[in-house]
C-alpha cells in the first residue's frame, strides 16, 4: 500500500513540474500512513476501551492511568522509543523497519492507541449502567450486548476517532526521528514542512501547510457529517 | 418451575439476600415486598442470572428441557427495570432487539412484532425514536420488548413507579389483561399495595434481605 503511495505518478500536461509529483507523493504517503495508524489504533482501542470500561478486575485503575498518560504522549519521545527499537542494532533491528513508512506508522499508532483507547472507555462509561444488565436480560449474548453498547455510544466514538485521526496527521517528532525524512521514501507533509521551513522557503512551507490543514478539515469534516447525522437522527421527533 | 435453594448473596462483606428456599410455580404471579435495600432487586438480578450468588442455586425447570448455560436461562425470561431503558433506535428496532438476539428470521420478527405493537396500542409509534417517548409511552415499548420474547419467566422491577398516577393504573390494567392473556409466570416488585391486589397471586416480603413470610 505504501510502495504503491510513492509510486504514484500524475499524468499531467507537459507544463507541470515535477515538484507537483512530488507534493502530490508526499500527500498520498502522510493519508495511508496516518490512515492506516489510526485504523490500527481502532482495531486496538476499541476493544481495550470496551474491556477498561465494562470490565472490573484487579489493575483496572492502574490501567486506566496508564492509558489517560499515553494520551499526552510527547511524539519525540514515542519516536525517540521507537528508533531505538528499531535501530540496526536495536531488539528489532532485523525487521530492517528504521527509516521506512512502516516505522512510521508504528510510532503513529503509539501515539492514538491511547487517545482512541480512552476516549472509548469514556465514551462507554457514560452510558447507564444498567443497560447492560437490560441488553443481558433480553437475550443478548455478550457480544451482542458490546455491539449495541457500541451503537450506543457511536457518537462519541466517532470523535475519538477523529481525536486519534488528529493526533498522529498532524505530528512530526516521532515521524521525523524513525521515516528520516527521505525524500520519495519516507517524507510526509508534516517532515517536508519542517525541511521547507529549515531552508528558510517559508512559501513552500506555508502552502504545503496549508495543504495540510485543508486534507485535515476535509477528513474532519468527513466524519463530523457521518456523527452529526446520527445525532439529528438521535434528535428527530 | 423456579427454584432457589440456600442463597446467599454479599456485597462489601455483607450478606444483602439470604433465602434457605422459595419456589414459583409455573403460571404465578408473585409480588415481591419490602423496604428500599431489603434486597428485592438483587433477587431478580439472581432469578435473571445477571448477578451470581457467593452461595446456593436457582435451578429452573423448562418445559422445553435442562438448561445449562446462562445465556440459555436468560433466552426464556425477559426482564422489565424500573426505567424502561430504551435503546437510541425507532420503537420498532426496540421491540424487536430481543428477538434479533436469538437470530429470528426476518419475517418472524416483524410479524411478532408488529403484533405486540398493536397488543400495546403503540403501533402508531413503531418509527418514533425510542429515547423521545413520554414515559408511559415509554413504558409500554419495554412491556411490548419483554412480552415479545413469549418469555417462560417475566421479571418486573417497580416498573410503573416513575410514572404518574393516571398513568400507572392505565398500565397496571393493560399489564393484567396481558398477564391473564399469557398465562406469564411473573416475578415482580413492587411498593403500591394496588399492584399486588389487582395483579398477584402471592406475595411475599423481603426485610434486610431474608424472607420475612411467604406463604405456602
Amino acid at each position: 500500500m505504501v510502495r504503491r503511495a510513492r509510486a504514484v505518478r500524475l499524468t499531467l500536461h507537459p507544463g507541470v513540474s515535477r515538484r507537483v509529483n512530488e507534493v502530490f507523493s508526499i500527500t498520498v504517503l502522510s493519508l495511508e500512513v496516518s490512515g492506516l495508524a489510526t485504523i490500527l489504533s481502532l482495531l486496538v482501542g476499541l476493544p481495550l476501551g470496551t474491556v477498561l470500561a465494562l470490565g472490573r478486575f484487579r489493575g483496572r485503575a492502574a490501567l486506566l492511568s496508564v492509558i489517560n498518560t499515553g494520551m499526552g504522549l510527547p511524539p519525540v519521545v514515542v519516536g525517540l522509543a521507537i528508533a531505538m527499537l528499531l535501530w540496526r542494532s536495536g531488539p528489532l533491528g532485523d525487521l530492517r523497519l528504521i527509516y521506512t513508512p512502516w516505522a512510521i506508522i508504528l510510532a503513529q499508532w503509539v501515539i492514538a492507541a491511547p487517545v482512541v483507547t480512552g476516549l472509548t472507555a469514556v465514551a462507554l462509561q457514560q452510558l447507564d449502567p444498567r443497560l447492560q444488565l437490560q441488553l443481558l436480560g433480553l437475550g443478548a449474548s455478550v457480544p451482542h450486548m458490546v455491539l449495541a453498547l457500541w451503537r450506543e455510544a457511536r457518537l462519541p466514538l466517532i470523535a475519538a476517532l477523529i481525536a486519534g485521526f488528529g493526533s498522529v496527521i498532524s505530528e512530526v517528532g516521532a515521524s521525523m526521528m524513525v521515516g528520516g525524512n527521505i525524500r520519495g521514501q519516507t517524507r510526509v507533509l508534516t517532515t517536508a514542512i519542517v525541511l521547507e521551513t529549515g531552508k528558510g522557503e517559508f512559501e513552500r512551507a506555508l502552502a504545503l501547510g496549508g495543504l495540510l490543514l485543508l486534507l485535515t478539515f476535509l477528513i474532519n469534516l468527513a466524519l463530523t457529517l457521518i456523527q452529526q447525522r446520527g445525532a439529528r437522527q438521535r434528535g428527530r421527533t | 418451575m423456579i427454584e432457589i435453594r440456600d442463597l446467599v448473596v454479599r456485597r462489601d462483606g455483607r450478606a444483602v439476600l439470604t433465602i434457605d428456599r422459595l419456589r414459583i410455580e409455573r403460571g404465578e404471579v408473585l409480588a415481591v415486598l419490602g423496604p428500599n435495600g431489603a434486597g428485592k432487586t438483587t433477587l431478580l438480578l439472581v432469578l435473571a442470572r445477571l448477578l451470581a450468588p457467593e452461595r446456593g442455586r436457582v435451578t429452573f425447570q423448562s418445559p422445553t428441557g435442562p438448561i445449562t448455560s446462562d445465556l440459555e436461562h436468560r433466552r426464556r425470561i425477559s426482564v422489565v427495570m424500573q426505567d424502561p431503558l430504551l435503546l437510541d433506535r425507532s420503537v420498532f428496532d426496540n421491540v424487536a432487539a430481543g428477538l434479533r438476539f436469538r437470530h429470528l428470521a426476518p419475517d418472524v420478527v416483524r410479524r411478532r412484532t408488529e403484533a405486540w405493537l398493536a397488543k400495546l396500542s403503540i403501533t402508531h409509534l413503531k418509527d418514533r425514536p425510542g429515547l423521545k417517548l413520554s414515559g408511559g409511552e415509554a413504558q409500554r415499548v419495554a412491556l411490548a420488548r419483554a412480552f415479545v420474547l413469549e418469555p417462560e419467566l417475566l421479571l418486573l422491577d417497580e416498573p410503573f413507579s416513575s410514572l404518574d398516577a393516571g398513568t400507572r393504573q392505565a398500565l397496571s390494567a393493560e399489564l393484567k389483561r396481558l398477564l391473564a392473556e399469557t398465562h406469564t409466570t411473573t416475578v415482580f416488585i413492587t411498593h403500591d399495595p394496588a399492584e399486588v391486589r389487582d395483579l398477584a397471586t402471592r406475595s411475599l416480603w423481603l426485610d434486610d434481605g431474608r424472607l420475612v413470610s411467604h406463604p405456602a
